[in-house]
């Protein structure tokens, strides 16, 4: 049964409670499509949405849910804030937390964040992202979205590609994946691997290629000029010519194989307008699923119990 | 007739001689007049005015030498004074520290050295010895006025936790130095590949997802400035050596002949990058803490002498500073009294050393990198001693920490081995057992 407070990474959970989040998610999407799409499984609970970094998806994302579950919601973005005023984290925390608040959603340009204010509130905090760490929610949508076309991921291979050193949503795959049982391949130039990935248990291949020749789904990062503060790699038509995913590399992936992006895309950069549109790309399937999965997550969190959410969703 | 100052009946340790047994101490006016294995001689014990240190089963050795050390006045002294630094070095067993100059104003003129050994003077508690700046305003860009400087009493000159990037520039201060008869002390670190970097490079790094520092930046750096102290001569210290390949430098150098010494942490010989995984940032420090790989090499260069001393790099912070999330915090670690503790737990309880060796790298060979008589108890010798306790385990509290700076990796933890007392100059400057109480 899951029991954790917070949802911070998915490397301190097991593949049990992994599979017990994607398993609410199911039911959570059935309610999604009902013609009224809403419970009352957090009515008067309130939660927090703290976004110190910009976030369009992943924000809208989780309000959807949060109001899906009747809870109700705030919003506090870093831009124009108290944080600007040198406020510290904790603080920040403190004063919402005053206000009674029962779970925070976090999003941080801090790796480390979700966990330090976990450390720090009474709240259950949920990680929406921090720094380079860990982006949890996106990682269940992408097994999720695989498990639904897939099946059991056990022995299936899932190649991640792009910039791994500086994405939260590679390593929270990678961590997820390899639980569940799949294998996974990084690409991408080398200054994009980050050192002893390996440890985490993934396999590194330079060649896109080879990478992709037997997968089973290829998941495109974005390619974040944003985080990059010194030139990593020579520019994005050379990225292109060697690691973009165009009909011609998509040839070499097997029929079955889908391709998943977590958004936002730089359409013809890391992928091309003809296969984001194409008939493989199961890209706007995860973004639904990103609200079922945060609905999960918000509900086991709060103590919820998936043995008896049949009774709730009636 | 002035009076005596007795220690008997305990074990000691005197690196300089090669002692270490059951002996006896006798001090007169601040100076030694006697240390040897065996019974205390009638002559002492029928003395009119000896007065008698109680210490069964303790052990007497040269006190410390910390050849690195942040005392933040002026311009920081939220984090640490010169008066509670050298309360903390006291308490550590220390008689004297080396002071970094990266205070506010920084220590680049002489002015600025005076005002450190006036505030160390008042004090009264350790001998301070500051270190100037090699370049002014630490910025790396114009030499400070070196004569100036020793003139006022600088006893070797860094810039701190920045490394010299203009080699041409490092070269003619090094060979000011080498003509002045000074130490340059080179922090090895090229900012370039360091980067906005807050950990080691590698495994963890990834994991953790936070901006690495590899080692790259301080063996590439430390290469060039042992390629400078063949060139100029000069008497190069490397600090806080933290990876493999530097050791494999330093103990190259050595073998080549060049004036080169060097020193390690309490903190990279006790922790290493995985440390990190819960993000405290008590374990962020510069260099970051290295992998177990560079951490055996560490213990080996200890053992075979290319490491010659233990200087704790004592630098403190507000516990407010310290409690930003790891990439935002200041890098440091505070070790002043818990550095024996550390060292002795580790190297000679869990490690090679015995405790006579861990006292030469403490307090002997720290006295010879700088020149100074020290380090040894003999007859003679000014009377500078710590009393220890090496079977006793303690736990280092917050609450009992004489440093303004909370900062410090060892709090909770149990360590074996502890300071009693330390004799500056035959004067007690601390004394456990006359220690208040912590409140709570």
């Amino acid at each position: 049964m899951f029991q954790q407070k917070h949802l911070l990474d998915l490397e301190s959970l097991s593949a049990e409670e992994i599979t017990e989040i994607l398993d609410t998610a199911d039911s959570f999407r059935q309610v999604l499509e009902r013609p009224i799409p809403k419970v009352p499984v957090l009515r008067a609970k309130t939660i927090a949405n703290l976004f110190f970094e910009p976030s369009t998806r992943t924000r809208i994302s989780f309000e959807l849910a949060e109001k899906r579950l009747s809870a109700d919601v705030v919003n506090f973005s870093a831009s124009g804030s108290s944080v600007q005023k040198g406020e510290t984290l904790r603080d920040t925390a403190d004063n919402i937390l005053a206000m009674k608040v029962d779970m925070i959603v976090m999003r941080h340009p801090d790796s480390g964040a979700a966990r330090y204010l976990a450390q720090r509130v009474s709240a259950s905090v949920i990680n929406a992202g921090d720094g380079m760490h860990a982006h949890p929610t996106q990682a269940l949508l992408d097994l999720l979205t695989l498990r639904q076309r897939l099946g059991d991921l056990q022995g299936r291979k899932v190649t991640i590609v792009g910039d791994i050193a500086h994405s939260r949503v590679a390593r929270s795959n990678i961590w997820g994946l390899t639980k569940l049982g799949a294998e996974v391949t990084v690409c991408g130039p080398a200054p994009m691997i980050p050192a002893d990935i390996e440890t985490l248990g993934c396999q590194v291949e330079f060649d896109f290629g080879s990478a992709i020749g037997d997968a089973d789904a290829v998941n495109v990062l974005r390619i974040q000029l944003e985080r990059q503060k010194h030139q990593i790699f020579p520019g994005n038509r050379e990225y292109a010519r060697a690691f973009r995913l165009d009909r011609e590399m998509l040839r070499r992936t097997p029929e079955h194989c889908i391709i998943m992006h977590p958004g936002p895309m730089n359409r013809d950069v890391e992928i091309s307008t003809e296969v984001a549109d194409g008939p493989r790309q199961v890209i706007l399937d995860q973004v639904t699923n990103g609200v079922a999965v945060r609905m999960a997550v918000l509900y086991l969190v709060s103590g919820g119990v998936r043995e008896t959410l049949g009774e709730n969703l009636e | 007739m002035s009076s005596l100052l007795i220690f008997a009946g305990l074990r000691i340790l005197d690196p300089h001689r090669g002692l270490d047994g059951e002996g006896y101490l006798v001090c007169e006016e601040g100076r030694i007049l006697a240390c040897e294995l065996g019974p205390l001689p009638q002559e002492y014990c029928d003395h009119e005015r000896a007065r008698y240190v109680e210490a069964k089963g303790a052990a007497l050795a040269p006190a410390f030498r910390d050849l690195r050390v942040h005392f933040r006045e002026p311009g920081y002294e939220d984090r640490e004074t010169i008066e509670s630094g050298c309360a903390a070095a006291a308490a550590g067993g220390y008689s004297d520290v080396w002071v970094m100059p990266n205070s506010r104003p920084c220590a680049d003129s002489a002015a600025a050295i005076r005002f450190v050994l006036d505030r160390a003077r008042e004090s009264g508690l350790c001998r301070v010895h500051p270190v100037g700046a090699i370049t002014k305003g630490l910025e790396g860009r114009e030499m400070v006025e070196f004569g100036d400087l020793v003139d006022a009493g600088a006893v070797g000159f860094s810039d701190d936790l920045r490394w010299v990037q203009d080699g041409g520039l490092m070269r003619h201060c090094m060979e000011y130095a080498a003509m002045l008869g000074t130490v340059v002390i080179s922090h090895p670190e090229d900012p370039t590949l360091s980067r906005e970097g807050v950990m080691h490079e590698g495994a963890w790094s990834t994991r953790l997802g936070l901006a690495a520092i590899p080692a790259a930046a301080e063996v590439s750096a430390c290469a060039r400035d042992i390629e400078l102290a063949r060139l100029t001569g000069v008497h190069l210290h490397v600090p806080h050596v933290s990876c493999r390949e530097t050791v494999e430098l330093i103990r190259s150098a050595k073998a080549q002949g060049l004036g080169v010494t060097a020193d390690i942490t309490p903190h990279h010989l006790d922790f290493v990058d995985a440390d990190c995984r819960d993000y405290d940032t008590c374990f962020k420090a510069k260099p970051p803490l290295r992998s177990t790989f560079d951490q055996e090499a560490l213990v080996e260069g200890l053992v075979d002498g290319t490491l010659d001393a233990i200087a704790c790099d004592h630098a403190p912070h507000t516990p407010t500073d310290k409690e930003r999330t790891f990439p935002h915090a200041p890098f440091g670690v505070i070790g002043l009294e818990t550095s024996f503790a550390a060292a002795h737990d580790r190297l000679v309880c869990r490690g090679p050393l015995s405790p006579l060796q861990l006292v030469e790298l403490m307090s002997t060979r720290p006295a010879a990198i700088m020149e100074q008589e020290g380090g040894r108890l003999e007859a003679g010798a000014t009377a500078d001693l710590v009393l220890l306790d090496l079977e006793e385990s303690w736990v280092p509290q917050s609450s009992t920490l004489r440093s303004r700076g909370r900062n410090c990796p060892w709090l909770g933890r149990s360590l074996q081995g502890r300071v009693i007392a330390t004799y500056v100059g035959g004067r007690c400057t601390f004394d456990l057992r006359r220690e208040p109480q912590p409140l709570f």
